[in-house]
């Protein structure tokens, strides 16, 4: 296979990583909580900007990943009681209302913090370069190293879920609520353990995301629209749906936005063709969703009875 | 609504009032801030449709709104280049054909998009229809031939038999008498047995199918119908703007409606025309103070969603009445 | 229209109205429905009992369609409805009550029987004239209403009382002019009075529609039953009279013989 389609296939599967970073704790929250969290994204920017400015300011990538988690965790644990815990019971209109607000401060408070200008991030020192692992395809070491760390949290995440305490009541709760409830469990200190967890992995995809994209204000809305996508693709409350649904979107996206611009030169003026072809790209992964959707409208791996 | 009706008849006469009592105090700008509000109202009022009568939380509204504004955009465009769309479709800038246009294009997209995004629920249905709005929003940012990112320009408004639209009274005028229209004929389906088979579904979807409605296609009508409500506030939009661009129909405008419907009051009748009026009025007298306005408007968003869920109506007494 | 069904259309009397065959369904491990066959005959009051899990719920959500068999077939007035969506089988003239009643709490009882009767009478598509003033609608849903005893017509749902509820939930069922009617548990919280007066009234529909009724109320199995299914592990161990069934010694296993008793 060529290089060119293997860089593409890399950064695909890339992309589809930080993806399923998002979708992980999204597909947990709606499946366990029922609850429609639009301020997902900004957990992603917050980690993303904390990282930024520790790095910065320290020149050590690793103690801004640790400022990045940290924030998005913390952040995430106070929205969580002070405004989410409130909407548990709410529905789903209040819930989609309320977190659209929190969008807005967020974003509104970070602009206001820090300006609408991105910030450039450095790539950490000893992944500034490339590896060659195929003949004539050097492919950024930071990249490979995103992809080894989603590859890891999957593991951790399919560990956790299968094989502890706290996982089995998770999938309990993704599948029928009420019966965990009625079992006794603390519901609240579950729900705030699945809602940290959520957050941090956000964190985690915003800090990973900043050297790649630079972070600014809205950075964290464009990619949740399109981890709703892989959501509603994998299947609401099924961390398998998320991983397959990420890495589905993920290589769709990237490889139509390689190869079809390209396309559209041969038949088009060469701004247009970019214009055009970014816009079907981007298209694309929707009218994927639509296609699913019509076979199977809950999703590949639904994990709701 | 009987004893509603003097205060609704001293209402109308103050807006249509309104545009001479602007001048008289010197306050032309008034006049286009109105017709924005008549505007985002008819929109917020074919949302409020299907999300305060009938339960389904369309999160991606926007694009029927950005689909009728976008289609007087282009036939404009076609017709100011004297080059007919796809080389058959003539342009027109008359409004006697643009409007019923874009409330078919805004139909047609919202009986596609429906159909496919009905057959799921819940928080499912809220992501489906914020992905296809946003499909729509890429689209037209990718047009570079009708401006792409950047929107593109409607320099001159449609022309009407009767009426000169260039005038700010008039084209506001003829806003007016669009949500007045629109809102008495949305008042009449939310009265009708349509409307109770929608507000039934609403409360109730399984008690619905186990008196023996098939709700699938009821709700597709009402999405329907709201899609052309809001195509009709677009193609306004865009003779009072003279500028279309990607913005009308991205997930912030979208919010941005929904929020109208909520501040107003979900499910009355007015409650939207009064929440597009807040939302319009805050951004004007607080934006005025600080650019960073919305970071207000989160909290006070909460704020009305935790403590005054019934909205400015409910506030007033006239709220829907909820269970 | 669900008046002209098996007994007319060509399809001449029918044996069974609703005839089940070899229905299951598992949910993972469990068989919640285990080869069941049951017959409801034309005009008769045919009551399913059985011990709490036993699985009548999911056999209801089968015959009703809001749940698909894994196996088996559901066939009523002779034709297969094992697949058709539960608003198609209401058209078609079979209608439920829900034991937790499923009602539209913001609107009055009134307004609750008179959407069902404009379902029923099938003109829904009107988008103009008022629905809450047609006398159409209101007249038929009142005398639904006085029909099962509710005499509150407007008042709220949210602020009738439990067993008004029920009733209310009768009357709904009754609005299809259902030839089969699925009664879920209608006797379910209902005081002493409260349940008397019930069987009066389904005593009173007997003859005119045929019932196949789930109750743990055995005063009321007893008194109204023509025969009785019994369901045990989701399957149908014994189907008879009372009498029959009070005699069969693996009812007397799966129940205690005290709760048989009349």
């Amino acid at each position: 296979m060529s290089a060119l389609v293997a860089e593409q296939l890399l950064n695909g599967l890339q992309f589809g990583i930080m993806l399923f970073l998002l979708a992980a704790g999204l597909t947990l929250v709606f499946g366990i909580m029922g609850v429609i969290n639009l301020a997902h994204g900004s957990l992603f920017m917050v980690g993303g900007f904390a990282a930024a400015l520790v790095a910065q300011a320290s020149g050590q990538w690793w103690l801004g990943l640790l400022a990045g988690l940290a924030a998005a965790a913390a952040t995430g644990m106070v929205v969580e009681v002070v405004v989410l815990r409130r909407l548990y019971a709410r529905d789903h209109l209040d819930q989609v209302l309320a977190t659209f607000g929190l969008i807005l401060f967020f974003n509104q408070g970070i602009t206001m913090l820090f300006g609408r200008q991105p910030l450039m991030v450095q790539l950490p020192q000893g992944f500034s370069g490339s590896i060659e692992i195929m003949p004539g395809l050097p492919y950024p070491s930071f990249r490979l190293l995103i992809i080894a760390v989603g590859l890891l949290v999957a593991l951790g995440l399919y560990w956790l879920i299968q094989h502890t305490r706290i996982g089995m009541l998770v999938r309990a709760g993704a599948t029928h609520r009420d019966m965990v409830r009625a079992l006794g469990v603390d519901i609240r200190a579950l729900y705030t353990v699945v809602f940290g967890l959520g957050a941090l992995l956000a964190g985690l995809a915003g800090v990973m995301a900043g050297p790649l994209s630079n972070v600014q204000v809205g950075m964290g809305e464009q990619i949740l629209i399109l981890t709703f996508v892989v959501v509603v693709i994998g299947g609401i409350g099924s961390v398998r749906g998320a991983l397959f649904g990420a890495l589905l979107v993920g290589v769709t996206q990237t490889l139509l936005s390689g190869f079809v611009p390209g396309w559209l030169r041969q038949v088009m003026g060469g701004s247009e063709a970019d214009a055009l072809g970014a816009a079907l790209s981007s298209m694309g992964v929707y009218v994927l969703m639509a296609v699913v959707l019509l076979v199977k409208p809950r999703g590949l791996f639904p994990a709701h009875a | 609504m009987r004893n509603a009706l003097p205060p609704l008849a001293v209402l109308l006469a103050a807006a249509i009032a309104l545009p001479w009592a602007a001048e008289a105090l010197g306050q032309p700008a008034t006049i286009g801030l109105a017709t924005r509000i008549l505007c985002l109202g008819i929109a917020a009022a074919s949302l409020n449709l299907i999300l305060g009568h009938g339960g389904m939380v369309s999160f991606g509204h926007a694009l029927y709104y950005g689909l009728g504004a976008y289609t007087v955009g282009i036939l404009w465009e076609h017709f100011r280049l004297g080059e007919p769309i796809f080389g058959v479709i003539p342009g027109s800038n008359e409004l006697l054909v643009t409007l019923p246009i874009a409330m078919v294009v805004a139909g047609v997209a919202a009986a596609v998009i429906g159909a496919l995004s009905l057959r799921t629920s819940g928080v499912q249905f809220i992501m489906i229809t914020l992905a296809f709005a946003q499909m729509g929003f890429f689209l037209f940012v990718g047009l570079k031939a009708y401006g792409g990112d950047d929107g593109m320009l409607v320099r001159r408004r449609n022309i009407v038999p009767g009426l000169d639209l260039r005038d700010q009274n008039q084209l506001y005028w003829l806003c007016l008498g669009f949500l007045v229209a629109w809102l008495l004929l949305q008042w009449r389906i939310v009265e009708s047995r349509f409307g109770r088979v929608l507000e039934g579904i609403r409360q109730n979807e399984r008690r619905m199918a186990a008196i023996g409605i098939a709700t699938y296609r009821y709700k597709l009508v009402a999405f329907i119908i709201a899609g052309m409500g809001c195509g009709l506030a677009g193609a306004l939009t865009a003779n009072y703007l003279r500028f279309v661009s990607p913005d009308l129909m991205a997930w912030q405008k979208s919010g941005e409606i929904m929020v109208m419907v909520i501040l107003g009051g979900v499910g009355t009748l007015l409650g939207p025309v009064v929440g597009a009026a807040a939302l319009v009025g805050m951004e004007y007298v607080l934006g005025g103070i600080t650019e960073n306005w919305q970071f207000f408007l989160g909290p006070i968003l909460l704020a009305v969603v935790l403590w005054a869920p019934g909205g400015i109506m409910g506030l007033l007494g006239r709220g829907a009445r909820r269970g | 229209m669900a008046l002209w069904g098996c007994l007319a259309g060509g399809r001449g009397v029918v044996e069974a109205l609703l005839s089940v065959r070899g229905l299951r369904k598992r949910f993972g491990g469990l068989a919640a429905t285990d080869d069941v066959t049951l017959d409801v005959r034309p005009g008769e009051l045919h009551a399913l009992i059985g011990p709490n899990g036993a699985g009548k719920t999911t056999l209801i959500g089968q015959l009703t369609g809001e749940i698909t068999p894994d196996a088996g077939h559901v066939v009523f007035c002779g034709e297969d409805i094992t697949r058709l969506s539960v608003a198609a089988r209401v058209k078609r003239g079979l209608a439920r009550s829900f034991q937790i009643v499923q009602l539209l709490d913001d609107d009055t009882a009134l307004a609750n029987v008179a959407l069902a009767v404009q379902a029923q009478a099938g003109h829904s598509f009107r988008f103009w004239r008022a629905a809450g003033r047609d006398a159409g609608l209101l007249e038929p849903a009142r005398a639904l209403l006085e029909q099962v005893g509710l005499a509150r017509h407007d008042t709220r749902v949210a602020d009738l009382s439990h067993g008004e509820r029920k009733l209310l939930e009768l009357a709904m069922a009754l609005a299809a002019r259902p030839q089969l009617l699925l009664l879920d548990e209608p006797m379910a919280g209902l005081g002493a009075a409260e349940s008397l007066a019930m069987t009066e009234t389904l005593r009173a529909l007997k003859g005119g529609l045929s019932i196949l009724l789930i109750e743990h109320d055995m005063e009321a199995v007893f008194a109204l039953a023509d025969r009785i299914t019994v369901l045990v592990y989701g399957r149908a161990i014994a189907t008879g009279t009372a009498e029959e069934i009070r005699a069969n010694p693996a009812v007397q296993d799966a129940y205690l013989a005290e709760e048989l008793a009349p």
